[in-house]
This record gives C-alpha cells, structure tokens and sequence, in this order.
C-alpha cells in the first residue's frame, strides 16, 4: 500500500510545484569542477594524516552534497545545474580544459588547484569561477580577477583570526617557528601582518627543520627552539604540517601552541555545534563516510552560491550568472549572512578556532569593532584596495 | 533566623489566596533544557527553579497536549517524543518521530503528531497511540517550524535551507504550495482571526506575514534596533496576543524581545533579556512574557504593560523551549 501510493503522491507534489512555477521559464546550467586527483594531498597515506587545515578528500564531494541540498529549490524554480568534474594534472591541462568547458557552454567553474593554476583558469575564461582550495592572498591581491570568486577563507583571514583570538586572550608576546619553503615564508609574513595589525608583538621569529641530526639541533629540536626567549603563545608556520604536529606539550616553556597545530583557524569544523552546523556535517558524513574539513564546507558553498545565483535567474548566461552571484546573501550554517567581497571576490565569513577535537572559539572575537561589518576585520578590507583588476 | 521562619508560613498563605484568587493562573513554567536531558521547573510564584523532570536526550520543542493533561517534548537525540503526565511528572510512553525531531504539533483530535526531521528533510505524520509512522511528506533541507492550521486540515512546515513555507494537505499529504519567505525561516504564529501566517526569518532579520487565504505574502517586516546591524538581528521565537492586536518576536543575537503591533506590522517597544532570546510563552492573563536565553542559560521575565524586563532566572545548559502550566 505504501510502495503504491509513494510513486503518486510525488508525482502529485511534482504537478503542483509545476503550476506554482509555470511562470517561471526553466533554465539549465552545466558546471565543470577542475581538480587535481593525482595531487599528493589527496594521496591516501596524507589523507589518514589529517592535518589540521589540510583537506579531506576531493572537491567535488562538498559539491555535490550542496546540489543535493538544493534539489527542492532547484525543482521548484524549474532550475536543472548538471556538472561533471575532471581531473587535471598540471597548468596547461587546467588551462585548456577551462577554455574547452567555456566553449563547450558551461556557464561557470569550480577549481580546487594550487594558486597559480587558478590564475591561469581565471585569465583563460569569462565565465564565473569559484576556488575553493586555494587560501593564497595573492590571488585575492595582485592576480585578483573579476569572474574569480573563492569560498575558502584567505590565508589572511585565518591569521587575523588566530591574532584577534590571542588579543581577547592577552597572549600578547608572540614566539614564532617558521618552516624555510616558499609557501612557508609567505605564509610567516602574512601572520606577521596580522600580529602587526592587532598590536601583538613577535618576540622572535625562528625557523624550523625536520631533521634528526644532532649537528642540526638548534633548528629541529623543538625544546631548543622555544627556549632562551619569554614568550606567551608560540606560533608556528608549516605547511607541510609533519613539524607542528610534533610541537604541542614538547615545548621548554609551559605554553600554548598556535598556527598549523595546536588551535588553528579554519572555516569549518565537523564539531561546531550551532546554527545549523551540526546537520550539514551530518549529512555531509552520511554521504561520503568522513568528517567534513574546510576544503569541504568551502566546495559546499559553491554550490550553494551556484544554487541560488542560478534559481534567481530565467536564463542560463555567465555574465548574469557572475552578477547575481556578486549581490547573493548566503546563509553557511555559520549564523551569519554573508557576501562575496566587491574588492576582492571573497566569500566573507565567520571561522572557527579549532584543535582538532572542537570548537574553541570563533572571530570576530567579541569586541571587535568594524564601520560596517565585522566580518570585514578577517582579510584584507576595502580602504587597503590591494586588487586592482575588479571595478 | 526568627524572623524568616516566622514570615515564610506568612508568605506562602497569601501565596495560596492569590493563586486560588486569579483561578486560571499558570504557577509553573517547564523549560527544556538541551544539554541537561532534563525539563526544568520554575515555580512562577516564587521565582525560582524548584526541580528537574528526566525525559529523553536533547528534548527541545514543548507543547501541551489538547486535553492539557500532558507535556509532550521532542528529543533530538532519541528521535522520539516523551509524553509526561503534568500531574505525576513521570513520563507516560514514548512516542517515536523519526530522525532528529526538532518541531511537532499536534492534530486537532490529537491523534497525529507532525514532525519536521531535519537529516531526511521529511514532515512526518505518526499516530500518537501507536507510534507509527502514518506517511511523510518530502520538504526543502532543514525543516523547522511545524504548525497546525486553526481549521486543522493544513500544517505549515519551514525549510531553513530552502527559505520557503511549504503548506502541506494533511487529508492527501501533499504539497499544495510552496512560499518563499526570508532567509532561514524559523516558527510561526498564526492571528487569531485566523488570516495571516507570521514566520520569523532568522538570517532575514525580519517576520514575514503571509495571507491564508491565498498564501501570499502581504509583508515582510524588517527589525531593526538602534545600535544592531542586521546582522545582529536573528528573530526565532514568536508568539502572538489573544486579541491578536500584538505580537512578540525575539530578535536573537540582539539580545532583545520585540513588541510588534499587528495591525500596523509596526516595532512598538523592545525589552534586553538575556543572550541569545529564544523561545517565547505568554501568562495566562498577558501581563507577563517568559523567554528562554540559549546562550546565558536562563529565562527572562518581561512585564508586558511597563515593557520591562523584571528578572532573569538561572534555569538548565542551553533552554530551548518554555511552556506555561496551572
């Protein structure tokens, strides 16, 4: 009787959202998601590593949880989005796939590639293309473009959080450990930035090597390396993440550990537990049988924002499509609305201090004050105008 | 010492007058407590938290049922409802409500509970006696709010996700029309005359006030404090007078109670209570309005007429629903 009746009451349903929408003209879209599988941080020995801030399995997963999200909405508004992901495994192959999608008609992009394969996409196209793996400020900075947005939080934004966290703590003298790569570097100078903007200050900065060689101590042992300076919170900068995760609780002094281990500042966390978060992490883990990361939530907001960017509209067109993108509201489980930025393209949003276990805190800290919106405080803000490609 | 010995018994006998004066006055206010698996009782004459009633885990939308003999409470993390006779505070059976119930309500008979379960994105319908499943009806992502129309024969539900209303048929459960309203819709309240559906748009910091005759939406009303971004307004709780002439919305993270006019859709006052206002239930005679705090675990007393609050009162980890009892 059940099995019966099922089958006709959907159709039912599905009649009447029909009449309520027959004004509306149907519109289909078709989204290609580029990514790198063959990418080491994608290899299953790093994935088990589970570094914090490092993401947890491929783009496409947060995507399509997000399309599945929006399936009532979409059918409502007679909306249809078909996608298909492909993998690419160096530059040019970003590059020419990215052309071949545009020409094909694909009214936009979801890229989860390291920074300058963004670049390249987003120089190569028209259409509208969403990162959503890629927190390098440079690409919201001097390789910024107009039909480039991003959903993950800058690296920028997560070192304004981490200094605004330790101004409300009073950790005011900072040590910091920095690796020797380039990602590294850039990485130590943005969160210099940030200890610089809050009035925090860097007692030292010291860089770090993995090694085991008693000739090399001064630069590997971690004892050694948080010793000699007083300090109140010790911040490290790794990438990689092998070094930091050895650095909680094997320090000299009695002191907490900030930056790629210890509390970190990321977008999402499988553990926050309000607004809503707890139900997206839950289906997110129904699906795909792992726990949702930042990468995760950020290729999840694409969707959403391709979602509801494409039910607003009656045609499927990317300049339309760019527009409506630019003047969404989004609701990320986060309790906050949020935009993408008019300087920069980036998605504004709350994050989260995490240890991996939990949910330590959020920034904006309280007490942190913004003219206009306070999510404005994490990442480069409108007066600093440090892109100058977008109107 | 003396002296509070001697005024307690004192107190307590024109305690008694005054109840038995104002006959229908509640003196009870159940408080589900999310984090505690406990309801929290609050003795409204003395002002205090006078014990805990166990029920199930993460109990946090309350009503009475239509005889008014027993609490039914959702519990989140039970997927099911406990029924709790009021006059023993023991908890009678359990009724299950699907995955991760949040909202129900209740047919006018009473026979069937109407549950939104947020992971499968259902309405369900259950029989109250038996426990079972009697059909569920597909809805946007994140279903909230569930309210029984006067008539009994529709029951709203709001999608968080999806922005909309839907309005469902209960005799063929089917979807008979979907309304978009603001951002994350949360609870209702419906005018006594029985016109229009007032939604609260958490992320839209705003009500939207929806005609049931032809399910338009006739406003939108945005709430606005002096001193609160928009983004600082995220209403929740509502909970409309008897007259219909006034109607009070929590504002959230605003930290505030609104007062709206109905008929002018206009903000008359606004009272601060705790962190995070959440959900609202009005005194039998309206001169008095509770509110729960999620984030400053307690309850607000307003006084309804001088628009002030009177006190708050420490009550269980995270409150999520309070309902007033005689």
């Amino acid at each position: 009787m059940r099995s019966m009746s099922k089958p006709i009451l959907r159709v039912l349903a599905g009649s009447i959202l029909l009449m309520a929408s027959a004004l509306a003209q149907a519109a289909n879209w078709t989204v290609t998601v580029l990514e790198d599988m063959t990418s080491p941080a994608l290899e299953r020995p790093q994935l088990d590593r589970a570094y914090l801030g490092h993401p947890g399995g491929p783009a496409s997963e947060g995507w399509n949880l997000a399309l599945e999200d929006a399936r009532f909405e979409l059918d409502a508004a007679h909306t249809q989005i078909s996608s298909k992901t492909i993998s690419v495994s160096s530059l040019d192959a970003a590059r020419t796939a990215a052309q071949q999608a545009e020409k094909a008609g694909q009214q936009a992009l979801v890229v989860n590639l390291p920074a300058s394969w963004v670049t390249a996409v987003a120089m190569a196209v028209k259409v509208p293309v969403i990162n959503v793996g890629a927190g390098a400020d440079s690409l919201r900075e001097a390789q910024c473009r107009r039909n480039l947005l991003h959903t993950l939080p800058s690296e920028r934004m997560r070192t304004d959080a981490l200094a605004q966290t330790l101004v409300s703590r009073k950790w005011s003298q900072v040590l910091m450990l920095s690796g020797t790569t380039v990602e590294d570097r850039v990485s130590s100078a943005a969160a210099q930035a940030s200890l610089r903007r809050y009035g925090l200050k860097l007692v030292a900065d010291r860089p770090f090597k993995l090694s085991a060689d008693p000739r090399e101590r001064d630069l590997a042992n971690t004892k050694l390396l948080t010793s000699g300076v007083n300090y109140d919170v010790i911040w490290v900068v790794d990438a990689d993440g092998e070094f930091a995760r050895t650095l909680p609780y094997n320090t000299q002094a009695a002191r907490p550990v900030v930056g790629d281990a210890g509390m970190v500042a990321l977008g999402w966390h499988a553990q926050y537990e309000r607004y809503g978060a707890p139900q997206v992490s839950r289906r997110f883990a129904k699906a795909y049988k792992r726990a949702m990361t930042q990468q995760d939530w950020a290729s999840w907001m694409a969707g959403k924002a391709l979602s509801l960017a494409a039910g607003s509209l009656t045609k499927s067109a990317a300049p339309e499509l760019l527009a409506a993108l630019n003047s969404l509201n989004l609701d990320g489980s986060k309790g906050v609305s949020m935009q993408f930025r008019p300087w920069d393209g980036q998605l504004q949003q709350t994050l989260l201090l995490t240890d991996g276990q939990g949910v330590i805190g959020i920034a904006p800290v309280e007490g942190v004050l913004h003219p206009r919106n306070v999510l404005d405080t994490l990442g480069a803000d409108s007066p600093e105008k440090r892109c100058t490609n977008r109107p | 010492m003396n002296k509070k010995l001697l005024f307690a018994p004192v107190l307590a006998l024109s305690m008694g007058v005054l109840s038995s004066a104002t006959l229908h006055a509640q003196t009870q206010a159940w408080v589900s407590s999310e984090k505690d698996n406990t309801i929290t009782l609050v003795d409204l004459g003395q002002g205090k938290v006078t014990g805990t009633v166990p029920t199930c885990k993460r109990p946090r939308h309350m009503q009475l049922s239509p005889d008014r003999k027993q609490m039914l409470v959702a519990c989140s993390d039970s997927n099911a409802a406990d029924v709790i006779d009021l006059a023993t505070h023991k908890s009678v059976r359990r009724v299950p409500l699907g995955d991760s119930p949040e909202i129900f309500d209740v047919s006018l008979d009473g026979k069937t509970f109407f549950a939104s379960n947020e992971d499968d994105a259902e309405l369900s319908f259950i029989d109250a006696s038996s426990g079972k499943k009697t059909g569920q009806v597909k809805v946007g992502k994140e279903p909230e709010g569930v309210k029984v129309s006067p008539d009994g024969q529709t029951v709203f539900v709001t999608s968080e996700v999806a922005s909309m209303v839907h309005v469902i048929d209960i005799a063929t459960k089917t979807i008979k029309k979907n309304i978009l309203v603001g951002k994350r819709p949360r609870r209702f309240a419906i005018t006594p005359n029985g016109q229009e559906l007032w939604v609260s748009n958490e992320l839209g910091a705003s009500v939207s006030v929806i005609s049931l005759k032809d399910y338009s939406v006739l406003a939108t009303i945005a709430l606005q404090l002096k001193g609160a971004r928009e983004s600082d307004i995220t209403p929740i709780g509502l909970v409309m007078t008897q007259d219909g002439k006034r109607a009070y919305v929590t504002m959230g993270r605003a930290n505030h109670v609104a007062f709206i006019d109905v008929a002018s859709r206009k903000i008359t006052d606004q009272v601060l209570v705790g962190k995070r206002p959440w959900s609202v239930a009005l005194s039998a005679d309206e001169s008095k309005l509770y509110v729960v705090n999620g984030l400053s675990d307690d309850m607000t007393i307003v006084d309804t007429v001088k628009a002030r609050a009177l006190v708050s009162i420490p009550v269980g980890r995270v409150p999520h629903t309070v309902v007033l009892t005689n």
